[in-house]
């Protein structure tokens, strides 16, 4: 695993394209932390979004986990054109008559995977923790660590989005294509979303198994769940509950989704001719 | 002797088209073979199979008597196939390195290799800024790192200039000088003629011969005759007992086929004594390029 994950690694060292995009990526990971700590001052209204309550812990594990999963979409670009270029360099083959298994391309192109993942997750989490140190009116430990499990999700929605791109990537062969087809899969969720809720109101739970939903449902959007805090102490019994919690559901989902789109990388990779 | 590679029945077909059809031949260590076959005659599809980069339909092939999987086996061959294919924006080095991971090699032999092919000092530049000649050498540089058991070149003067023709002769030689198991896949014969001991000849993914150069057609060679008096060579041609046939071919030369040996020093002296003075004689063997013709011909 080593080695799969260094060899990966070595490429992706030396690959000008992919230090670039993720260091924009982690550049304006960091850039949203600070903008929510600029306080405007527009004549009257003196405004700081920090003040708003949205890095009061643990809700700032929830918000800032919801917002910073767009980013994922410069690694997309990172990730598919590492998958990509292996094929139009043709190093790909190469890799194979050196001695490399399909298998292990497939692996250690996971690997990569993991690796962004694992990094995005730890900045997230020290990022939202720093926020959250400097702007939480709470501070007791046992509220900071609490309802971490937004950071696990965080870390599984971009597997499998990244695991998703990966699949474009070996499918497709051109990281234009791959990305005009995550763009042309978007659309296509959206018109089944539709027809759905106005034609086939039972047929509802498929929506659920979506690739791209099912991620989405990882984290549900917390700003309605802001204006619920805010209001929380005048209205005490509220008619509605909207459920925010991390579903079993969707972690199984997203999990298989994964699954699938790697096995089948390696399939796929396994039947063709190089 | 060790075998190195041995082939049975391998088959691939892409569609209708039969590229490679039940070729069966076995590699063995320290002989340095050369694949001919015409351009589309199934040579690349074949080290393709065997590289575990082209899946075959049917049959099967075994690296060092099977005991290993085919990617493990890969990490103890050096291989090339057609263009040279490295990170272009990765410098020669890196590159290498890269190859040293994947091969699970120790990196220190980079700079020997380097020095092997004349890279050495160009190593830290990218490899997109390499003439393809200098891509070939690195490709060879590359195959070498892990001291191959058995080194594959598929075309490896395709698209160079004569001097990078040359200096990929010269490295070929010199490696073959030191023993190397060698197969070179080649349309080019002179080139195989040069440096091979054992030819496999294909075409139309069919194999037509496997075995040593000089068997490839156990003749006794032929004359090349010329004289003024062309009749009368003609006619002692007839009657001469170790003959087999002749030919006319262009400028008034006679090709004569032997059909037993027979020394060049005796026939220009029976011509003598017939009052045939000759202007040109030589005694030559085929040349691989004429057994190739005729064997792709015959067929």
């Amino acid at each position: 695993m080593k080695r799969l994950f260094l060899i990966e690694f070595h490429k992706l060292k030396n690959n000008r394209a992919a230090k670039i995009l993720s260091l924009i990526y982690f550049i304006l990971f960091s850039a949203i932390a600070l903008f929510a700590s600029i306080r405007f001052n527009f004549g009257s209204i003196d405004f700081r979004l920090a003040d708003q309550g949205i890095f009061n812990f643990p809700y700032i594990w929830h918000f800032n986990a919801y917002i910073v999963a767009f980013l994922k979409l410069f690694l997309a670009v990172v990730i598919v054109s590492m998958v990509s270029s292996e094929y139009t360099n043709r190093t790909l083959k190469q890799n194979l008559i050196d001695g490399l298994s399909k298998k292990e391309f497939i692996l250690s192109k996971f690997y990569g995977v993991l690796g962004f993942a694992i990094a995005s997750t730890a900045l997230l989490f020290i990022v939202s923790l720093i926020l959250g140190l400097i702007f939480s009116d709470y501070d007791e430990v046992g509220i900071i660590f609490s309802d971490l499990e937004y950071i696990f999700a965080y870390f599984l929605k971009l597997i499998g989005f990244f695991s998703m791109c990966l699949f474009f990537g070996i499918l497709l062969r051109r990281s234009a294509f791959a990305l005009g087809f995550l763009f042309l899969l978007w659309i296509f969720e959206g018109i089944i979303q539709l027809f759905v809720k106005f034609q086939a109101e039972s047929l509802e739970f498929i929506i659920n198994f979506l690739p791209l939903q099912s991620m989405g449902n990882l984290i549900i959007e917390p700003f309605s769940r802001l204006g619920i805090i805010k209001s929380a102490a005048t209205q005490l019994n509220s008619e509605f509950e909207k459920s925010y919690d991390v579903e079993w559901s969707a972690i199984l989902i997203v999990l298989s989704w994964s699954f699938i789109f790697i096995f089948s990388s390696w399939k796929l990779l396994q039947k063709r001719d190089l | 002797m060790k075998t190195i590679l041995k082939l049975r029945d391998l088959t691939k077909k892409f569609g209708s088209l039969t590229a490679v059809n039940a070729l069966s031949f076995n590699i063995q260590k320290g002989n340095v073979y050369g694949i001919l076959g015409p351009n589309g005659s199934g040579k690349s599809t074949t080290l393709g199979m065997v590289l575990n980069v082209v899946n075959p339909t049917s049959g099967s092939f075994e690296w060092f008597d099977g005991n290993m999987t085919t990617h493990n086996a890969l990490k103890k061959v050096g291989a090339i196939i057609e263009s040279p294919n490295f990170y272009p924006s990765m410098s020669a080095e890196d590159n290498l390195k890269l190859v040293c991971k994947i091969k699970e090699v120790d990196p220190s032999k980079i700079d020997h290799v380097l020095d092997i092919v004349n890279l050495k000092d160009r190593k830290k530049d990218h490899f997109k800024s390499y003439s393809l000649g200098m891509k070939q050498r690195l490709a060879i540089a590359s195959a070498l790192l892990n001291d191959p058991e058995i080194l594959i070149l598929d075309e490896p003067t395709n698209g160079l200039d004569p001097q990078g023709i040359h200096q990929i002769r010269e490295i070929i030689k010199r490696i073959a000088a030191d023993g190397m198991t060698i197969l070179l896949a080649s349309h080019l014969l002179d080139e195989v003629e040069k440096v091979c001991s054992h030819v496999i000849v294909i075409r139309n993914g069919v194999k037509l011969y496997a075995g040593p150069v000089d068997e490839l057609n156990a003749t006794h060679g032929f004359f090349e005759l010329k004289s003024e008096d062309k009749e009368a060579l003609k006619q002692l041609l007839d009657a001469h007992e170790a003959i087999e046939s002749y030919d006319e071919e262009e400028n008034n030369l006679i090709k004569a086929i032997l059909s037993q040996p027979y020394e060049a020093e005796a026939l220009n002296k029976e011509c003598f004594e017939n009052n045939i003075l000759l202007t040109h004689l030589v005694k030559r063997k085929e040349t691989l390029e004429e057994q190739f013709l005729k064997l792709t011909k015959n067929q």
